[in-house]
């Protein structure tokens, strides 16, 4: 129904080539095309966070973000940012605290947790917080999570004396 | 007390029992998945030649279907073939929801996509199948549908009066249920009170918002006559049921696999005519079909729930004692009664629960359920209770306030004793055994009551307005047969659980109750590691596949620890004693005097290790014939769990809330929040305190913020996560919970459910604290959601 734009990208540290329709957006770029489905699509309109995946660094929205547009971009979903090892202690973290009951919402948590382990290594539990509250989930209550972002936080500024 | 070891039982530390798992904060081994992205839910599964479907949704509340032309979308590149209703009713038969123990219940039947008529917005109409869940789409927007818009019956309140719209004329009227539940002399009691407080409550329409939308992929195989059925759902044997008795199949010719659920909270129980049509469709083209709902399609078509108003009285007497609660309940609940549990559960559930904590004589409740043109409502976490427990605890708040007594006080006079059990309350409702005064006590050494009063005298001084509410609750767990067997329904109240030793000597248990999150899965693991004397890591758990599984209800009513893990105790008990017996044969000894501890049989007096359980499984599988002939070495057994004595097991709790009300922007902030809750034996802290966490932001969410409001013609206008609001991170206080174990007797296990604790008490404690805030200016709010512009109504702002 829409015309097809080829770009070349690197998923997760893999080069790409694929020919997509202009109006695909990346999350399912990446569940339908590269069979990436640890991402998810959870309300397709920017609220729920559960796309959330890194491009050229930063995190972005994968329903918000039109596959056509990276053409030489560098994007990193939870799979291989666990591949990478880069927040293992994290997902440790998340498993000790019981920090995910359905797990719907955790690939996005983490990308949005990791965004923070390496921006705001100082962040406080309210700016934890804020930072996790375009991360919806509703099972938790949100604390759990919170506490594994917190303590995860801690041992590397312990560690990082 | 119930004859399972337990560290405490036999005076020891957790660490000193081996194997003991009951009680114990085992991290949940499903959580690595999720959190590496290794979870499959039923999106993520593929199948050969699967197509996709999407659907054509009513633009009205109430339209005559007049004419459907599919000649465009069939030209459609990709789309494969359109279906009407008729096309799907050619192999699909319609439902009629109701209950036959719910005297008087009616409701119509419903077909997968209405024949003549669409009776909310946002109801399946018309499916397109395609190649591609895009190209479905493109084929919906080039479908032509001719609507005749009907005049649509919208407010509740006028359902039933002269004039209204029918929305089913067959059915002579909207009203589909009506229940007056009456214990003693109200009239009398009111007339002779020394007060009596009124109000009206309204408790807003509210819909899950599973983060995982609705899933399902139907494969019909032609060539074997079967129909395998990958759902998103929390009773995977039910929907076994259905999908075989509406598309006239043999219930075993049905396969239902659940993989990981993203979430359910009653949303994903319920038969959904978009699903049931996949089913249908799948069945015609013998070929695989998937749904996803998207989050436009969450909001407008599943399940919403609470929309109930609620007039209320109560009285008391001079020293603050209850005298009786008057209580006349109206809920309006879309077009259909929901398949198979029925739309008129909830309004019961408020006849059965208001008062629920209380000892006091008189009571009278009615409930009247009525029909509208809006997205139907049914069971959703906690079903009835955060109503009930919102207008009883209102009450007795307003009516402390009334003679002047303090709220502790008041409920520490009239909460049931804790020596009164068995007890019956005025609703009819048996309770074994509850906590609620160890629990106010176990509460208030956790709330700073002293320092909070202090802060909010002072902050008053300062014009900042805090708050502190109260709301003791019960909550109906580990239902019976009575909840929906003896109506009619066929949902299992009972569940079963297999367990077998491999020859490795680990363990694999088998259970009917289903995983959505909540741990069910961790949980059945400790208890099978526990009862047969394993590492828990050596214990694997299958859930939500029909064709494995015992068949059992799956997930509903919070009965999956207290139905399914007693289903799994007694299996692995027996698995036990089987491998003692062998044990004994090849050791010489008397199984009594064994024991299995961290997969090793052990001399149960010293503790001395005899032989391993590997090596047990390596003997009677693979050198059988050196153990004696006529030795028994079932290393499979089963057992099923029912209760027996009580209709439900009755759990109970209190929550405080500590919030601080803007009163110049009407905003209101969560500063803190405790919960007590009695679910019976503790089987894993780390677990249940998160899920009652989750349960009390679910509820703050709902008392706060959520409302799928509706204009004056029946068109939704909350349709997306931002119009939508549910609770983030940043809003949500930090929650303590702690815990009172009055273990059920009924069980071995003793546990009863936790999942709903947390929903059916905070709306009731955010209540009770914004009104306690804004009491010295004379505003009170009853009206959920307490969105800023009620509350500066209340102040009288705006």
């Amino acid at each position: 129904m829409s015309a097809r734009v080829d770009i070349t990208l690197t998923v997760n540290g893999e080069r790409v080539t694929r020919s997509v329709e202009a109006r695909r957006h990346l999350i399912d770029f990446l569940r339908l095309d590269l069979g990436l489905t640890g991402s998810h699509a959870g309300c397709e309109h920017g609220v729920c966070g559960a796309c959330t995946v890194r491009v050229d660094g930063e995190i972005v929205r994968g329903c918000l973000v039109l596959a056509a547009s990276l053409d030489g971009a560098e994007v990193t979903t939870i799979e291989g940012l666990t591949d990478s090892g880069e927040v293992a202690d994290l997902q440790e973290a998340f498993v000790l605290r019981n920090a995910a009951q359905c797990g719907f919402c955790s690939p996005g948590m983490v990308m949005a947790a990791a965004d923070i382990l390496r921006h705001h290594p100082q962040a406080t539990r309210a700016e934890i917080r804020e930072h996790l509250s375009g991360n919806y989930c509703r099972c938790t209550g949100y604390q759990a999570i919170v506490d594994a972002v917190e303590s995860t936080l801690r041992a590397r500024r312990e560690g990082a004396r | 007390m119930n004859e399972i070891r337990t560290p405490e039982s036999i005076g020891l530390s957790r660490e000193d029992l081996p194997n003991s798992y009951i009680g114990r904060s085992v991290p949940r081994p499903n959580v690595a998945k999720l959190v590496q992205g290794r979870a499959t839910y039923t999106d993520d599964v593929v199948l050969p030649r699967m197509l996709h479907a999407a659907f054509l949704r009513s633009p009205h509340a109430h339209a005559r279907i007049v004419a459907v032309d599919a000649s465009a979308a069939m030209q459609v590149p990709g789309v494969v073939r359109v279906f009407t209703g008729h096309d799907i009713a050619k192999v699909c038969d319609p439902w009629v929801a109701v209950l036959a123990h719910l005297k008087g219940m009616k409701s119509a039947p419903q077909h997968p996509l209405p024949l003549e008529r669409a009776t909310w917005q946002g109801e399946p109409v018309v499916a397109v199948v395609a190649d591609s869940r895009a190209a479905a789409e493109d084929g919906v927007a080039a479908l032509a549908v001719e609507f005749e818009p009907l005049p649509a019956q919208v407010d509740m309140e006028t359902a039933l009066a002269p004039g209204a719209v029918v929305i089913h004329p067959e059915l002579g009227d909207n009203l589909v249920f009506q229940r007056t539940a009456v214990q003693g002399d109200v009239e009398a009691a009111f007339a002779a009170a020394h007060k009596v407080v009124e109000a009206t409550f309204v408790t807003a329409r509210h819909t899950g918002v599973t983060l995982e939308p609705r899933s399902i992929i139907a494969d019909y195989n032609r060539a074997e006559d079967t129909l395998t059925v990958y759902h998103s759902t929390q009773a995977p044997h039910m929907m076994q049921g259905v999908f075989a008795r509406h598309l006239r199949m043999e219930e075993g010719r049905v396969r239902v696999i659940c993989k990981d659920v993203g979430g359910s909270f009653g949303i994903k129980v319920h038969v959904y005519p978009d699903e049931v049509a996949v089913a249908a469709m799948s069945r015609i083209l013998g070929r695989p079909v998937k749904f996803v709902a998207d989050r436009f399609e969450s909001f407008c078509s599943d399940i919403h729930a609470r929309d109930h108003r609620i007039k209320g009285r109560i009285a008391v007497d001079a020293e603050g004692k209850i005298l009786g609660f008057d209580i006349d309940d109206l809920t309006g609940i879309g077009p259909y009664s929901v398949y198979p549990r029925t739309s008129a559960i909830e309004g019961n559930q408020v006849v059965n629960l208001c008062g629920g904590p209380y000892d006091f004589p008189n009571y009278r409740c009615t409930t009247t359920v009525v029909l509208q043109n809006k997205v139907p409502t049914c069971q959703y976490r906690a079903v009835g209770h955060p109503i009930a427990t919102a207008v009883t605890e209102g009450l007795v708040d307003l009516a402390a306030h009334a003679i002047g007594m303090d709220p502790i006080e008041m409920r520490r006079r009239n909460l049931v004793r804790d020596d009164a059990y068995p007890f019956t309350s005025p609703s009819g409702m048996r309770f074994e055994g509850l906590s609620h005064h160890a629990s106010l006590e176990k509460l208030l050494r956790m709330v700073p009551l002293a320092r909070i009063r202090a802060d909010q005298e002072e902050q008053r001084k300062r014009g900042v307005h805090r708050g502190l509410g109260f709301a003791a609750f019960i909550e109906l767990t580990n239902a019976s047969p009575f909840m929906y067997g003896i109506g009619g329904a066929r949902i299992s109240a009972q569940d079963g659980a297999t367990v077998r030793m491999d020859p490795d000597g680990s363990v694999v248990v088998a259970s009917g109750v289903t995983e959505q999150g909540q741990g069910t899965e961790a949980i059945l693991a400790q208890i099978v590691a526990h009862g047969v004397g394993v590492p828990v890591e050596k214990v694997r758990v299958i859930t939500g596949d029909t064709q494995v599984t015992p068949y059992g209800g799956g997930t509903w009513a919070c009965r999956g620890a207290g139905i399914g893990g007693e289903a799994a105790l007694q299996s692995a008990l027996a698995l036990k004693e089987q491998i003692l017996s062998v044990a004994g044969a090849l050791l010489q000894a008397s199984p009594a005097s064994l024991d299995i501890a961290m997969g090793e049989v052990v001399d149960k007096a010293s503790g001395t290790p005899r032989i391993s359980l590997s090596e047990i499984g390596r003997i009677v599988y693979f050198r059988g014939d050196t153990l004696p002939r006529d030795l028994a070495r079932e290393f499979v057994q089963t057992r099923h769990f029912i209760t027996k004595e009580y209709p439900f097991a009755f759990t109970n709790g209190i929550q405080a809330c500590w919030v601080e009300v803007d009163t110049a922007t009407g905003m209101v902030k969560l500063l803190e929040h405790w919960c007590v809750e009695d679910c019976g034996r503790v089987i894993n802290p780390l677990l249940v305190e998160e899920q009652v966490r989750g349960g009390i932001v679910q509820g703050l969410g709902g008392a706060l913020y959520e409302h799928c409001v509706y204009d004056g013609e029946g068109n939704l206008l909350t349709t997306t996560m931002a119009d939508y609001l549910v609770p983030m991170a940043a809003e949500m206080p930090e929650i303590h919970v702690g815990h009172v174990e009055t273990p059920t007797k009924e069980t071995l296990l003793g546990a009863k459910g936790a999942g709903e604790a947390g929903t059916a008490g905070a709306p009731a404690a955010l209540m009770n604290a914004i009104n306690d805030a804004l009491r010295p200016l004379n505003a009170v709010v009853t009206e959920m959601p307490f969105t800023p512009a009620r509350i500066l109504r209340a102040l009288g702002t705006i």
